[in-house]
């Protein structure tokens, strides 16, 4: 078969296109938000609410369950905390397996008003960190997870953190597996995580 | 004078089971206002509850006050692209012939500056005003602090 000039340059110019696409829809899948498939090591390093340097390194072995929050939050967060809570009762024994982290994206204000005791109210196998600001935006980053300071309107000096409201499931290898968006109920994570153990 | 109202309410209400009851206001029917137990009083509280307008015109929701907290306001969690912030509510929807909810995850009463600790199993008043129907007061029962509804049964709500 025999092309002529026109013919070949459509051609091309058709092969150009695909490619363009293809180019353009690896990009567009590039959100914050994490691909499914795409496999990635979350890391953090972090002081708990004693100030001990928490790295993800030490929970090697075990599946991490991770929450971003602030504990001056009392819609989404304590929502979110209690359910984790449900989740380590329901696991029983294999709970050993699953180490809950909040990890504050106010900390200043979290360790003032109390990290501990804070996590401590929805379940003892929590653990909070809350780091300086570059810490946490490392962990936030490493995450690929967002969050900002919301200042009010009103001259108040109040003010709020938005932030991705999820839950995240690290790995024993510690490469990120999922995530549970807001509100799924605690017997699908249950259900997850027992798969997995 | 509300305030007072309100401050002998709270002394009468003891049972974490009269929230679950309907509180009438006209044809606005208020019921399961729960709140979580609080860590001290520094962190705000919150308030969650049930409005069904059984009539035939819309209303609102416009401003909540209770004696425990120095600025209570309305306040909606709002998921954008996956993520979750709380805006100022100006006012709550509440159209004719429906039901709307305070709830987890979406619009509640937000109450800075606590005046005292929430415990759980204690109640405290809240005055609710709407656009038409004016105000009524109903009181909120003190859950766990990780609870996720009011504990009301189903047939009792
Ligand atoms: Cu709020």
């Amino acid at each position: 078969m025999r092309l002529t000039r026109l013919q070949k340059a459509l051609w091309v110019a058709a092969g150009l296109a695909i490619v363009a696409f293809g180019v353009l829809v690896t990009i567009m899948n590039r959100a914050p938000e994490p691909a499914a498939q795409a496999s990635f090591r979350p890391t953090f390093s972090l002081p708990d609410a004693e100030g001990r340097l928490r790295t993800a390194a030490e929970f090697e072995g075990k599946h991490l369950l991770v929450f971003f929050g602030f504990t001056n939050c009392p819609d989404v967060c304590p929502t979110t905390l209690s359910e984790v809570g449900q989740v380590m009762d329901d696991l029983g024994d294999e709970a050993e397996e699953v180490q809950p982290l909040f990890i504050s994206i106010d900390p200043e204000r979290d360790r003032e008003l109390g990290l501990a005791e804070y996590t401590n109210a929805f379940h003892p196998a929590i653990l909070g960190l809350a780091g300086d600001q570059a810490q946490t935006r490392a962990a936030a980053d490493s995450f690929h997870i967002y969050y900002e300071r919301e200042d009010t309107a009103d001259a108040s000096g109040e003010y709020s953190m938005s932030h991705s409201p999820a839950l995240y499931l690290v790995g024993p290898e510690g490469d990120w597996l999922r995530q549970f968006t807001y509100g799924t109920p605690a017997s699908d994570i249950v259900s997850d995580l027992q798969s997995r153990l | 004078m509300n305030r007072l109202l309100a401050a002998t309410l709270l002394s009468l209400v003891s049972s974490p089971v009269l929230a679950c009851d309907a509180v009438q206001l006209g044809t606005i029917e208020v019921e399961q206002a729960w709140s979580r137990a609080s860590i001290g009083t520094s962190r705000p509280g919150v308030v969650y509850l049930t409005i069904r307008n059984a009539g035939t015109e819309d209303d609102a929701l416009v401003s909540i006050d209770t004696p425990i907290s120095g600025m209570p306001m309305l306040h909606e969690t709002v998921v954008t692209d996956g993520i979750a912030s709380m805006p100022h509510a100006m006012e709550v929807p509440v159209p004719a012939d429906a039901t709307v909810a305070l709830e987890p995850g979406g619009y509640h009463g937000m109450l800075m500056d606590l005046t005292q600790v929430l415990k759980e199993g204690e109640s405290f008043p809240v005055t609710l005003t709407f656009r038409n129907a004016g105000e009524v007061t109903v009181p909120v029962s003190v859950q766990g602090v990780g609870a996720t509804d009011a504990g009301c049964s189903e047939n009792n709500g």
